[in-house]
């Protein structure tokens, strides 16, 4: 039997599904793992989502977003909360939300779970150009066009991309 | 004031000062790739400036927000060191200073993310995935140029005798730090990868230098004064506006 409360909250996930990522607009802020909590009481509710990088500018955006659409939904009080730790971690990222990232033409985040390690002048980690597909690829510069990417060329084809990178 | 919101505001007002003065290079950068690195390291910094502020807020019981308190104090309130507000000068000073910065900050949140108060440790376990980012490019850079062509390993060494007498400040506890840092332990380490790095860019620390003190505790030099009639003065002339 489903009562009437798993309805709503299937309906509640079914919007945050469809909320995305202002800078990255194929992903959804499901895709990226950052809603962390749901808390259904009544006709109020909070989300609590936990920011990707401390500076990213899109997640007062998102949090407008969520507050939006909980509201067209019928929800009379919404509230988002943030939560910090544990830290977001690209490991989170749905594999689904990798599969749509490459083919927007972003290579996604390496599978093997990993964080930044101080090595200098290491050798660059082997990145798939989401256009051809080779891994002859190098790094042009450790930072991108977001604070989450780093920007790559492709030995291959030429194109230079952006790397969402481990976090 | 309690010791606890002294602490965070020593930390936000770092971050945030450095993160303002970095922001100055955007469209102006040596090559626009480095140009875009700088500004995201603002970017996180001015990010991580806003988690300490928010926390102190909550703290403070009075009518603060992090606007307020970034916005809505003097000089003379602002508990930054002396090293993020200086000027940033040529691209070597700037890439010098944020390696000497990223590097305290590294070992700072090493430690803060296991302080016993929640929320520091949380913010600190967040911003150190960042600092990881920040201090392994500033140091590429420092070795690139310090061991690179004659002109840029002098103009190195230049912004090393000129920033170096603001970095004993770092490694100076004021008294409302002691509490939540093994200052010791701190200093030895980013000595130690401070020596390593400066020896592998063929730069000379400077000795004899004389100490450059007092922005923890609220003497600031000029240079802070500047930065907070450009940063402030939006919110200061239309007060509650929202955009």
């Amino acid at each position: 039997m489903v009562n009437s409360a798993t309805i709503q909250e299937q309906k509640v996930w079914d919007v945050l599904a469809n909320i995305t990522d202002p800078e990255i607009p194929v992903l959804s802020i499901l895709d990226l793992g950052i809603v962390r909590k749901v808390n259904i009481y009544n006709n109020s509710i909070t989300v609590t989502i936990t920011p990707t990088y401390s500076g990213c500018p899109a997640m007062d955006v998102i949090g407008s977003s969520i507050k939006m659409e909980l509201l067209a939904l019928g929800f009379i009080k919404v509230e988002v909360a943030s939560v910090l730790s544990p830290a977001w971690t690209t490991d989170w990222m749905s594999k689904a939300g990798k599969e749509k990232l490459k083919a927007y033409g972003i290579a996604p985040p390496s599978n093997k779970p990993q964080v930044c390690s101080l090595e200098l002048f290491a050798p660059n980690e082997a990145i798939q150009c989401p256009q051809c597909n080779s891994y002859h690829t190098h790094r042009i510069s450790e930072f991108g066009s977001t604070a989450c990417k780093a920007l790559y060329k492709c030995d291959a084809c030429k194109e230079v991309f952006d790397y969402f990178k481990c976090y | 004031m309690t010791d606890q919101i002294k602490y965070l505001l020593c930390l936000a007002d770092n971050a945030l000062i450095l993160g303002h003065r970095n922001s100055e290079w955007c469209g102006h950068g040596p090559v626009l790739e480095q140009d875009i690195a700088l500004t995201n390291i603002s970017l996180d910094l001015i990010g991580q400036a806003r988690n300490f502020y928010q926390y102190a807020a909550s703290l403070s019981g009075a009518d603060h927000n992090e606007d307020t308190l970034a916005y809505h104090r003097d000089s003379h309130e602002f508990l930054n060191t002396l090293l993020v507000e200086q000027p940033n000068g040529d691209w070597g000073v700037t890439i010098l200073r944020q390696f000497l910065v990223s590097n305290y900050q590294y070992y700072l949140y090493q430690q803060l993310q296991h302080n016993s108060d929640v929320t520091l440790a949380a913010i600190a376990a967040k911003a150190i995935k960042e600092v990881t980012y920040h201090l392994r490019w500033s140091s590429e850079w420092v070795i690139r140029l310090g061991d690179g062509t004659t002109e840029s390993n002098q103009r190195m060494q230049q912004a090393l005798h000129l920033l170096w007498p603001f970095t004993y400040e770092l490694l100076q506890p004021a008294d409302y730090e002691t509490g939540y840092i093994d200052v010791t332990k701190i200093k030895q380490l980013w000595q130690d990868k401070t020596n390593e790095i400066l020896a592998e860019a063929t730069l000379s620390i400077p000795n004899n230098s004389q100490p450059f003190i007092g922005g923890k505790t609220g003497a600031h030099s000029e240079h802070l004064t500047a930065i907070l009639n450009e940063m402030q003065s939006l919110p200061r002339a239309y007060p509650n506006t929202i955009w």
